[in-house]
């Protein structure tokens, strides 16, 4: 059925159809579309209301991260990360600067790596919250997506009480914390594990059992394990599948290895798996984020950051006033560091999948090659392939229960 | 599950690809190797279907730019054995003037974008790649502009040089 390919320009991708006998139709979804939630764009041709196939355009809002992080100094490519998966930055601050620390081998405090791992949850359970309501939205459950928006606000307070920004966290430094925990945070944190429950739990009955739903979504977009590992998945979407593979568990970093909690898994593939994988996840994220509230308690308090002059910020009283403070100032905010010739991958399970840092660095101010693997631009180019075939109402649940963040995908 | 260490991957992949094997390291516990273009998907496919490696997951591929090697363009494949948690980086470096590697989507689908990204910052060209065109950047760029001659920024300023920092 489907014909050979031509294009005007090769981006922009056109369908022949010369047979007058099947009325195909060329429909754009995208760039800017409600559903897509997102600047990309699908070129479908469809019958009906079934899509015959598809070819998928991205990198609207390409911005060469990559690029730009082979010209600046390791702390300035925090905020870089920030913009991949926008939704949740901290997992991206917090990959990019366990990186470097790799690279420097540097010795993390553990209370700061608990710390670490509480941003991680939250931002985790915040990512979730918006992939699965949006996903509610797009089956036509609006009112889902409003309880749950709130606790993503209160997660966004928190965000703010720890480093003063809501979206575009910048959250942390290498090393460490820029700051400690105030009170404030902690009693939040605490906070949102009493109140968060209720609302998930009244969330999750709006949808697990609900007919609509379940028609609307199980048994879409199944995919099986072997095409999901073929396509180098990673993530919520890999775990629906009932492949395990998560890299919390996988190559703990940050000590995770020292927390409880469960890799849920899927077993069809679908969109419903999915949402049901990303729901439990978020229970387990509460597990996790309360173990390290308790672990935390058993730290020395007050340290939040390693120990480690050359590579840490100095406190700014002591810049003004001590002239060795000044000088590691100095030399950080220049870039001026000693760091060893060396390449690292560092990978984090980052909300939708494995985000991977690959850091080439020979010994200059800035990294020689920085590559992110981004789970998005992965996860996604299996979309075109697997819409062949489904109804176009089917391929916008599945794009939402992919969760592509427009700017994981682009970098 | 028997563990499986970096030692066991290259005596297996020694016992077969002797003479295209070099220059191996470990950098921060990942296996790292060199190896030829001719024999980069046979490896990858030894990689993956022995069993008692399975090195099933293509984590990601990329490229890096050394202009000033005789060999400039390595192309970095990662791969995951998610069996035994172990991974392995696979480098190949290309002649300036012979841009071409076989694809790797022979062996996983998912190496088409993967490649597709790389053919489109550096020109790589993935001999045999189903739909190789640029991905992210607009067609008519011309250029492959992750390849180091590239400035990012007007390269008349003289604030950022390095000769002003002692390098």
């Amino acid at each position: 059925m489907s014909k050979p390919i031509t294009r005007i320009s090769s981006n922009m991708p056109v369908y022949e159809d010369n047979d007058p006998q099947d009325e195909l139709v060329t429909l754009n979804i995208g760039p800017t579309h409600p559903a897509t939630h997102g600047v990309f764009q699908n070129v479908v041709q469809i019958d009906g209301e079934r899509i015959v196939s598809g070819v998928s355009t991205i990198g609207y809002i390409h911005r060469a991260f990559e690029k730009i992080a082979e010209h600046r100094p390791f702390y300035q490519i925090t905020p870089l990360t920030d913009r991949l998966n926008y939704c949740s930055s901290p997992i991206n601050n917090m990959g990019w600067h366990m990186t470097v620390e790799k690279l420097l081998d540097i010795e993390i405090p553990k209370r700061v790596q608990y710390m670490r791992v509480i941003v991680m949850e939250l931002a985790r359970i915040a990512d979730h919250i918006i992939c699965n309501g949006i996903l509610g939205v797009d089956t036509g459950a609006f009112s889902g997506f409003l309880y749950v928006m709130q606790e993503r606000e209160f997660i966004y307070e928190i965000y703010e009480e720890i480093c003063g920004a809501r979206l575009t966290t910048n959250i942390g430094r290498i090393g460490g914390f820029e700051r400690d925990f105030n009170e404030v945070a902690f009693e939040k944190i605490r906070e949102f594990l009493k109140r968060f429950p209720p609302v998930l739990t009244e969330f999750q009955e709006l949808f697990d059992r609900n007919r609509i739903f379940i028609e609307r979504t199980s048994n879409v977009a199944s995919v099986t394990a072997e095409e999901a590992l073929d396509y180098s998945w990673s993530g919520p979407i890999l775990r629906a599948t009932g492949v395990d593979y998560d890299v919390r568990a996988h190559n703990p970093y940050c000590s995770y290895e020292e927390f409880d909690f469960d890799v849920p898994v899927g077993t069809n593939g679908d969109v419903y798996d999915r949402f049901m994988v990303r729901n439990e996840e978020m229970w387990q994220s509460m597990r996790i984020i309360e173990q390290a509230l308790e672990k935390i308690e058993k730290e020395p308090k007050g340290i939040f950051h390693a120990d480690v002059p050359d590579f840490y910020l100095p406190p700014k009283e002591q810049v003004y006033t001590n002239m060795e403070a000044l000088i590691y100032h100095f030399k950080i905010v220049m870039g001026e560091w000693d760091a060893p010739k060396s390449e690292v991958y560092h990978a984090v399970e980052g909300a939708n999948g494995e985000l991977g840092f690959y850091l080439v660095h020979d010994g200059g101010r800035t990294p020689y090659r920085l590559h992110f693997r981004r789970p998005s631009f992965i996860n996604y180019q299996m979309f075109a392939p697997m819409s062949s075939g489904m109804l176009i109402s089917d391929a916008i649940i599945n794009m939402s229960s992919l969760n592509v963040i427009a700017g994981e995908l682009d970098a | 599950m028997d563990k499986l260490t970096n030692q066991q991957v290259l005596e297996k992949l020694q016992a077969q690809f002797a003479d295209h094997i070099r220059n191996i390291s470990e950098p921060k516990g990942l296996l790292t190797f060199e190896t030829d273009k001719d024999v980069v998907i046979d490896i990858l496919r030894l990689l993956k279907e022995d069993n008692t490696l399975q090195f099933i997951y293509l984590t990601d591929i990329t490229a890096v730019h050394y202009p000033e090697l005789a060999k400039p363009y390595a192309v970095v494949y990662h791969v995951h054995s998610l069996v035994f948690n172990v991974r392995v980086r696979i480098k190949v470096f290309l002649e300036k003037e012979q841009l071409n590697i076989p694809t790797a989507t022979l062996l996983w689908q998912g190496a088409n974008w993967m490649e597709r990204e790389t053919y489109d910052f550096f020109g790589i060209i993935f001999d045999g790649h189903p739909d190789l065109r640029r991905i992210l950047n607009m067609d008519d760029l011309g250029v492959f502009p992750m390849r180091k001659e590239y400035p990012l920024e007007d390269p008349n300023r003289v604030d950022k040089k390095d000769f002003y920092f002692g390098r």
